[in-house]
């Protein structure tokens, strides 16, 4: 929520980000799974994006990508950028469409691996990634996607326990296309 | 009314966002080695390396279970083409033990004396604790640093062979840079033939096809099969941090056009880069680069 600061909140996104980073790093980046490695970074932004809106979305994304970036000494600023336009992306996703639509993790959590991943890789050619793209990066690249799509119904599932104690709308109660910024809702017609 | 001062401030807050991993990305890449934002990393590194050594621990059991699963389902596909690999290196074998009865330099180069030369060079060994998830960076994490010893260039092998070099040093951690990355780069030859070459990434995001290039003109074509180990030579074409004579990986494609028009032959490393566990880095810098000029 803008304008009001969930310490609640703040305080289990701040736990989950940290978690996220040393499961990820630790375990899921040394287990390639039929030649792919899962990347739960976008899928977990994804799902707070989904669950807390666009701002909290790209902050986690912001966030998550300064720890991994740091952890792994790689060039700052570049996951970020790209994890909060997942978080943003997923957030917004949450204002426009129904967010319970039982597909709609598969289909974010492909989203979100996409957009990491190509994006990811455009930032690299962008700062002087001078070598030909293969055909076998477009492979892992899209396994990856394969694998993410997979891995986020339950990711989704457990983001969404881990912050709907403190959320201060339970997003199982909202509305088909419950949020408009144009004014049409019947209600401004009374 | 509302709504609108809502979408001001989410947009407000979504560049502020992007413009601080702008200014953070440009801040960093502009900055040299030891600039702020790197040291900010070291910091962090040298901080959590110890915890993550720690956690590390904690979930290899579940990693080596996973990787189990993994192997196993590798397995089948893998012992076909081991087989083919061992007969052709069965037939490697059965042609260089002659040559190797009656020559002490020939023993040499085989290897057969390596362990000897690795051991004076202040071998330190190391776990992996962190890898990064993203195909186009590959680097590793290690709990090993300064503080034992190891220091920015170290060369760091496995069992299997050469891995990589060490880039980036605190007292309780490393990184190392892997064969696999682009920005990685090995003076390499020919086991057999002493044909000299530069080990580079060939395809990036695939861990086992490299690249050995600047394969001079005018001598015999490498073979598949043939295996490629480090030079260590000092000449300037063919600069090297290696020691000599540790195996890289073995020729899996020659192609003909390819070696004319970029004198390059394709090479699948040893070491399986994506399962990295216990490694070891060379710290005696003293006795590198002390390979024969091939």
């Amino acid at each position: 929520m803008i304008g009001q600061i969930n310490v609640q909140l703040v305080v289990r996104l701040s736990i989950l980000a940290l978690v996220l980073v040393l499961v990820q790093l630790m375990f899921f980046a040394q287990v390639p799974v039929f030649g792919a490695i899962a990347d739960l970074s976008p899928l977990v932004v994804m799902a707070v994006g989904l669950l807390c809106g666009p701002v909290t979305g790209a902050a986690m994304g912001f966030a998550i990508g300064l720890i991994v970036d740091t952890a792994l000494l790689q060039t700052m600023g570049l996951t970020s950028l790209v994890l909060i336009a997942v978080g943003y992306l997923a957030g917004r996703y949450r204002e426009v469409r129904d967010p319970q639509n039982p597909l709609a993790p598969i289909a974010l959590g492909a989203g979100a691996a996409a957009i990491s991943t190509i994006g990811y890789g455009l930032g690299q050619f962008l700062l002087g990634f001078n070598h030909p793209l293969s055909w076998l990066l477009v492979k892992q690249t899209l396994a990856t996607i394969i694998l993410d799509a997979l891995l986020a119904v339950p990711v989704t599932a457990l983001v969404r326990r881990w912050l709907t104690p403190v959320l201060p709308e339970d997003p199982r109660r909202r509305r088909r296309r419950a949020y408009t910024t144009g004014g049409l809702s019947p209600l401004h017609k009374a | 009314m509302h709504d609108r001062k809502v979408v001001r401030r989410r947009r407000a807050v979504l560049g502020l966002l992007v413009a601080c991993a702008l200014i953070l990305l440009t801040a960093y890449f502009g900055e040299g080695a030891g600039g702020g934002l790197h040291s900010i990393q070291r910091g962090a590194l040298a901080v959590f390396s110890p915890i993550e050594s720690v956690a590390s621990d904690a979930v290899k059991p579940f990693r080596d279970l996973f990787g189990w699963f993994g192997d196993t389902f590798h397995a089948k596909g893998e012992n076909k083409k081991l087989k083919k690999e061992n007969a052709q290196l069965r037939s490697q074998v059965a042609a260089l033990s002659g040559d190797l009865r009656t020559s002490k330099q020939l023993d040499k180069i085989a290897g057969l004396d390596g362990n000897a030369n690795l051991g004076s060079m202040g071998p330190v060994d190391a776990r992996v604790i962190l890898a990064s998830p993203t195909l186009w960076y590959s680097t590793v994490n290690i709990n090993r640093g300064t503080g034992d010893g190891v220091h920015v260039d170290d060369p760091v092998i496995n069992g299997d062979g050469l891995i990589g070099i060490v880039t980036k040093t605190v007292s309780d951690g490393a990184q190392v840079l892997l064969l696999t990355d682009p920005e990685s780069g090995v003076s390499a030859r020919m086991a057999d033939t002493g044909i000299p070459g530069f080990v580079t990434t060939g395809s990036p995001g695939n861990p086992n096809d490299l690249l050995m290039t600047r394969i001079p003109r005018g001598v015999r074509p490498p073979k598949v099969g043939e295996m490629v180990v480090t030079a260590g030579t000092t000449l300037p074409a063919f600069p090297s941090q290696y020691p000599p004579r540790i195996p890289i990986g073995v020729v899996t494609k020659v192609d003909p056009d390819e070696l004319d028009a970029s004198q390059q032959v394709h090479i699948r490393p040893y070491a399986n880069m994506h399962n990295l566990d216990v490694v070891q880095v060379l710290t005696k810098p003293s006795t590198r680069s002390t390979g024969p000029a091939a």
